[in-house]
């Protein structure tokens, strides 16, 4: 082993023409194919690729979970394919839904997984008290894991993986679902074993603004590898292609969605007060009507949407249909109405207080957003629109009652996708849709209407027959909100609907919600992504079942501005808000 | 309403049958059950190992021996030379009786004095012991009226002339079997029902339904539907079957009886999901199946009689829908009851399936939260 | 960066730990303790005390077309017996119809001649007996109880007369371990083996479906921990759970049901833990099997509780089954264990019926143990 050792003292990982499939002829899938690379030591690589592209795949034949077909694969110089035990002993993997005992307590899962890892009596202490520090879960070692909130619970699994110190670090989404707060901190850890312990670090996120965190990424496409090399070589034949263009009269989505179908124009996103465009080579920005355009340094995501607009460009004769609605006419706009309003709305469980005297209203065609670090109460806030839970004072209505009491036809009215996508896992994507819309009392031609609808708006036709727990991420999230709207609701209830979904299925998400908005649908939406915050009308920002802040992105923006950061961004915004009055949940010790 | 319903209905069959593995647990293994448990489930003994210890050896002995023989019930697996065999024979199981015929036996027999024979019975399966037991005194009996008659001493003063009706040969497998129809049809009822909510809950689907316009009680019928489909339709396979395979008569009415099974799963199922209400996780609502199952088939009259249970305890036994079902089953099969006079077994099983559905239908909306 | 040999830590410690984590799972979730204590007592409790193969108070109907002297003779023998309850009918019309509905279990009818006919030298009074057969074990007990209750009222009649009163062959049943033939006595170690099934299975045919559905086995896969260290982790808290859930049912059986323990203790000890050991390798096996707890979930409840009811011995005879279905029963753990257990409480320690016995759940045990071990891969796919 030692001779190994000495062999690839500068190469953590090396990889060369590594195969791996599966399923039976015919139906077989390439999740990794022909992947050579190498990670040097001491470094953070990030392996960046949309859903289904074989990140999870690579990260388990690394952690010796699954075997290859062919191919070699060295881990710290040793032969996983070949002695997975010793590769096991000496790396710390997390998968993406790391398995932490809910039932048992933050300090019974470290000992259980110092156990397994056989770390000695002697250092334990020592080594708990840097974790708990590291983690800032110092004051909670006797909660429940299961009571943690999203992010703790996500610091907690690192913690359990750090316990015998590793040589190699393989983080499968580590950040998926968890909030700006809490992710700023993870990547703060991962930082400090790299510089103070020498740790080599591979991680997958679908935040490209993390990929530029790493030292070098490696980009995954269909099993694939399409490039590796530094974040900055990514985008540096893409200077000069990237605007931001602001008009002073309208909406920015709907800015953006009339740059996204002009010629020449690769991708259009909100970004701040500004429409962020990439340019085609060779390209001017397109003439403006009552807007500026000024140019803007161009980030990972640039380069990576362009790269993945190619591929799929390549693969399929037609380019991504753009939205194939009509001219958007915001007639909606016209008649405001209050959909949903709030006053005082209070939830208790026991003497816990998950929402304490909330107030808002939403009008009729608004993309509503309900932001929040991870446990502050957005999820039980939804339930209680939904009429899942009774509150426990103050009132609510939606579309004029509150659901939880009133008659079960009012809930027609409404569409709800949960942040677990609930789905009949064993049911077909068809026979999901199908009970969907029945349930909601679709019927006839209009239920074949809208069966063919959803089929071809959301590109599920070839899964038709597919069952639905076997579909990738990227089409879960897709078939989970096409059941959602299949009965057409006025009101539409989205949880985190686009956690750890790659950035071209959120493109395509937000061009449907923005649709559905200007055609009067009310949208209250909760995400993690900032940059989604931004397609809001108006926004809350929540903590500890209370209200921090309100109103537009811009007014929220504005609210953070500092001498030293004249122009922060929404996630910036959020964590001086969350951090400033009162230390969040999670970094109280 | 009804669209709505039927909708739910069908994906409920869906989820269960689309899975290759859980299908063929639903459809399989009750109908090898009823093949197994037909054959296994009988009081009738036969071959029951005796051990002879023949002292006399006379021709009068032997032809008590050949009795034994001769009646398909006993099989002599051993012959004992000396007393202290005996114990060996029995302890170890090799026989689960021995037949001890005294020195004097034929002496005894002919001078017209009590001739004894002593049987030995390993008693530790007590019902058992008692069947063999009953074998044996009706053996020895019949060769003393064979005795009387061939040496004719005096005419006994009085003889029992026995009839069974319905049965006339005891065949116990007309007993059993019809109960193993209602084991079979309740444990499949309850695994179609009882684990329906609490995997949903699981799933996390749950929620998602209830956001539905599905009423609680829509959502009720819907799940109910395919526990009452599956349960009707194994149901009267397994009948065809013990009829056709098992040659158990069937005397009454198809239409008595499908009124019977209607109402039985009605409150199998109210019960099945009485229990999905109430469990959170699978393994809960497993431990419930089992809390149920095991006492209403043990408390159904299946295999010992309700009458020779204690008073509470045959009390206790008025709330269970099998304790009916059984009544039914065994009556049409077997004595061909009318509707009229199975009446009385009727009205309970429609009151329980009343009490548990309501029952569930309140669970249902209060464990929302 | 230092040595490159990876440290592993012991076996014993990584077993220790997944112990310790199981065991705190199982005290955080109740319905696993539930299993192990509540489902023996509710299940002893009504089976110590409603299950009885004993006939008492058959409900009965006497019809003497012609009563008199030696009818109501005969009668009071049937009434003092504490096997009937006789119920005087006034015709054989209205006992029949007693019978249809299920008032009395049987009839016994004397015909108008019976009286002369019994006086009568070289004539045999017939005395008619009609039984309800649909339960024919029961009508089959039945019938023996009223030959015996006329025999008695024969043999007083005789003795009355000053006549020798006796058959020609008398049959002197001695009942060996059972004198009374309480069935309680049987029923209940019987029934222990029963219960012990479910309740092994159902400890464990979860237990790593559930790991598989929350996707705590990925992260415990990629730990040092080897396959067995796993399996003995899962085995020893339930094993543990389940010797403590027959401890209960054994204290239960000896001091609250009275049934005689003849045999030793630790024998008792040693067979339980090995015929738990075949119920916890079969709840194991199906988990590792099925996957999904819901899958799991079914094929428990269908594969453990009913063949270990029916196949076992504990009702129904193995002898008198036809021959194909004796060798199947070889394969129900619970019927090495019923055996053992009869004999140890009602017998003794018998080495003969012992060994054997032992020897083939140490077989089955080792099997599900050995399949289960073959089956679970430290791998995804």
């Amino acid at each position: 082993m030692s001779a190994h050792g000495v062999k690839n003292d500068t190469e953590a990982i090396v990889i060369r023409g590594l195969h791996k499939s599966f399923g039976k002829a015919p139906r077989i899938t390439q999740a990794v194919n022909n992947v050579s690379f190498s990670v040097p030591t001491g470094t953070v690589m990030g392996l960046i690729g949309p859903d289904g592209a074989g990140k999870t795949t690579l990260m388990r034949l690394m952690a010796g979970l699954l075997t290859a077909e062919a191919g070699s694969l060295e881990v710290l110089g040793v032969d996983v394919q070949k002695d997975p035990l010793t590769v096991q002993s000496s790396i710390g993997y997390m998968p993406q839904h790391f398995g932490l005992y809910e039932d048992l307590t933050v300090q019974e899962n470290l000992t259980l997984y110092a156990d397994l890892q056989g770390v000695p009596f002697d250092q334990r202490p020592n080594r708990y008290q840097r974790l708990l520090a590291m983690t800032g879960l110092g004051a909670f070692t006797d909660r429940l894991a299961g009571r943690l909130s999203g992010g703790m619970k996500q610091k907690l699994g690192l913690a359990c993986t750090l316990v015998r110190p590793p040589k190699l670090l393989l983080l499968d989404e580590p950040t998926v679902g968890v909030d700006p707060v809490s992710r700023r901190e993870l990547w703060a850890i991962v930082y400090q074993l790299v510089q103070e312990d020498g740790m080599t670090v591979l991680l997958s996120t679908a935040y490209l603004d993390e990929a530029e965190h790493c030292d070098q990424v490696i980009l995954l496409h269909e099993g694939e590898i399409l490039g590796q090399d530094t974040p900055a070589a990514f985008t540096q034949h893409l200077a000069g292609r990237v605007w931001g263009a602001k008009r002073e009269l309208g909406l920015r989505r709907h800015l953006q969605a009339e740059l996204k179908q002009q010629p020449g124009i690769l991708d259009a996103v909100i970004d701040g007060d500004w429409v962020r465009v990439l340019l085609a080579e060779q390209t001017a920005p397109p003439t403006l009507p009552n807007g500026v355009w000024q140019p803007l340094p161009p980030r990972f995501e640039d380069a990576f949407v362009l790269m993945l607009n190619s591929q799929r460009a390549a693969q399929t004769p037609q380019a991504p249909a753009p939205p194939t609605s009509q001219p958007i006419v915001p007639t909606a706009r016209a008649r405001p109405a209050e959909v949903i309003t709030v006053h005082e709305l209070t939830r208790r469980f026991g003497a816990f207080i998950a929402v304490n005297a909330l107030s808002f209203s939403v009008q009729r065609g608004e993309i509503f957003g309900l932001l929040g670090a991870n446990g502050a109460g957005k999820s039980t806030t939804f339930r209680m629109l939904c009429g899942l839970l009774p509150a426990s004072s103050g009132a609510l209505s939606v579309a004029g009652v509150d659901l939880f009491t009133a008659a079960a036809k009012a809930r027609a009215r409404i569409g709800y996708m949960s942040q677990k996508y609930a789905l009949y896992e064993v049911l077909s994507v068809m026979q999901n849709l199908k009970f969907f819309a029945r349930a909601y009392g679709l019927k006839g031609e209009h239920l074949n209407r809208r069966l063919a609808w959803a089929l071809s708006e959301f590109e599920l036709t070839p899964y038709h027959d597919t069952n639905s727990g076997l579909l990738p991420l990227g089409f879960k999230q897709r078939l989970a909100m096409a059941c959602a709207l299949m009965h057409e609701p006025d009101i539409l209830f989205l949880d985190e609907p686009t956690s750890g979904v790659d950035p071209l299925e959120r493109r395509a998400f937000w061009g449907r919600i923005n649709e559905l908005a200007d055609h009067g649908v009310t949208i209250m939406i909760t995400t993690h992504f900032m940059d989604e915050a931004e397609y809001c009308d108006r926004l809350v920002i929540m903590s500890q079942g209370q209200i921090l802040a309100a109103g537009t992105p811009a007014a929220i923006r504005a609210q953070a501005q500092t001498a030293a950061a004249p122009n922060p961004s929404m996630e910036d915004a959020f964590i001086a808000l969350i951090t400033a009055p009162t230390p969040p949940t999670g970094v109280a010790a | 309403m009804w669209q709505r319903i039927i909708a739910l209905a069908i994906k409920e069959f869906q989820a269960l049958l689309r899975d290759p593995k859980s299908r063929f647990v639903i459809v399989g293994p009750p109908l090898i059950q009823l093949l197994v448990f037909s054959f296994a489930a009988t009081f009738d003994l036969s071959n029951i190992p005796i051990a002879v210890y023949n002292q006399d050896g006379g021709q009068a002995a032997q032809a008590l021996v050949a009795r034994f023989e001769g009646s398909g019930h006993f099989k002599s697996v051993a012959n004992i030379q000396r007393e202290s065999e005996i114990s060996r024979v029995i302890d170890d199981q090799k026989a689960l009786m021995v037949l001890n015929i005294g020195p004097r036996f034929e002496a005894d027999l002919l001078s017209n004095q009590p001739a004894t024979v002593q049987l030995i019975i390993d008693g530790r399966n007590s019902n058992t012991a008692a069947i063999a037991l009953s074998y044996a005194n009706t053996l020895v009996a019949d060769f003393n009226t064979q005795w009387q008659t061939s040496h004719p001493l005096r005419a006994p003063p009085s003889v029992i002339v026995t009839r069974a009706w319905f049965n006339p040969n005891l065949e116990s497998r007309w007993f059993i079997v019809p109960g193993i129809v209602a084991i079979l049809m309740l444990v499949v009822v309850m695994v179609v029902t009882a684990l329906s909510v609490a995997r949903e809950r699981e799933q996390g689907t749950f929620d998602q339904l209830l956001v539905t316009p599905l009423h609680p009680v829509e959502i009720l019928i819907g799940k109910a539907i395919p526990g009452f489909v599956i349960g009707f339709t194994e149901g009267s396979i397994i009948i065809f079957l013990a009829v056709k395979a098992f040659a158990v008569p069937f005397e009454g009415h198809l239409l008595t009886l499908y009124i019977g099974m209607g109402l039985f799963l009605l409150s199998a199922i109210g019960i099945g999901l009485m229990i999905s209400a109430l469990a959170t996780t699978l393994q809960q609502a497993v431990l419930g199946v089992f809390l149920f199952l095991v006492p209403a088939i043990i408390l159904s009259g299946f295999a010992t009689p309700i009458a020779n249970m204690p008073p509470f305890v045959q009390d206790l036994t008025l709330i269970n829908p099998m304790r009916y079902f059984m009544i039914i089953l065994r009556g049409i099969f077997l004595e061909g009851s009318s509707f009229q006079s199975l009446q009385n077994q009727f009205w309970p099983l429609a009151l329980i399936g009343i009490v548990t559905l309501a029952a569930a239908g309140w669970l249902f909306r209060h464990r929302m939260n | 960066m230092s040595s490159p040999t990876p440290r592993r830590g012991s076996g014993w410690m990584r077993m220790g730990g997944l112990i310790r984590k199981e065991s705190l799972q199982i005290i955080r979730d109740p319905s696993s303790i539930a299993i192990a204590f509540l489902l023996p007592v509710v299940l002893l409790l009504i089976f110590g005390y409603g299950v009885s193969l004993n006939a008492k108070h058959i409900p009965l109907a006497f019809v003497a077309d012609a009563p008199d002297m030696e009818s109501a003779a005969l009668y009071a023998s049937f009434n003092h017996s504490t096997y009937f309850s006789p119920q005087i009918a006034p015709n054989l019309a209205t006992a029949t119809r007693w019978l249809l509905n299920r008032r009395v279990d049987a009839i016994v009818h004397l015909p108008s001649d019976f009286a002369a006919q019994l006086s009568t030298a070289n004539q045999s009074a017939p005395l008619q007996v009609i039984v309800n057969g649909i339960d024919a074990n029961q009508a089959r007990l039945t019938q023996a109880y009223i030959q015996a209750g006329w025999q008695s009222w024969l043999t007083n009649r005789t003795q009355a007369a000053g006549q020798s009163a006796h058959q020609p062959v008398e049959l002197a049943a001695r009942i060996w371990f059972n004198p009374e033939l309480r069935s309680r006595d049987y029923l209940v170690p019987g029934l222990i083996a029963v219960i012990m099934t479910l309740i092994g299975a159902l400890l464990t045919a979860l237990v790593m479906a559930r790991e598989w559905e929350r996707g705590t086995l990925e992260a415990l896969m990629v730990t040092p921990v080897q396959i067995n260290e796993l399996l003995i982790g899962k085995l020893v808290p339930y094993f543990v759970l389940g010797m403590g859930g027959m401890a209960l049912s054994v204290a239960m059986a000896v001091w609250l049901f009275g049934v005689p323990f003849l045999g030793s203790w630790w024998i008792l000890v040693l067979t339980s833990a090995l015929f738990l050991l075949t119920a916890l390798g079969m709840g194991l096996f199906i988990s590792i099997v099925a996957r999904n707890q819901f899958v799991a979930s079914l094929i428990a409840i269908i594969t453990t509780f009913l063949p270990a009811f029916m196949l076992s011995g504990f009702i129904f005879d193995i002898g008198s089954m036809p021959g194909w279905l004796q060798n199947l029963t070889y394969l129900v753990s619970a019927r090495y264990f019923i055996v053992i257990l009869h004999t140890l409480f009602l017998a003794g320690d018998v080495a003969a019926i012992l060994w054997p016995n032992t020897l083939a759940m140490l077989a089955i045990a080792v099997f599900f143990i050995a399949a289960s071990r073959r089956k679970i891969r430290k791998s995804l796919e």
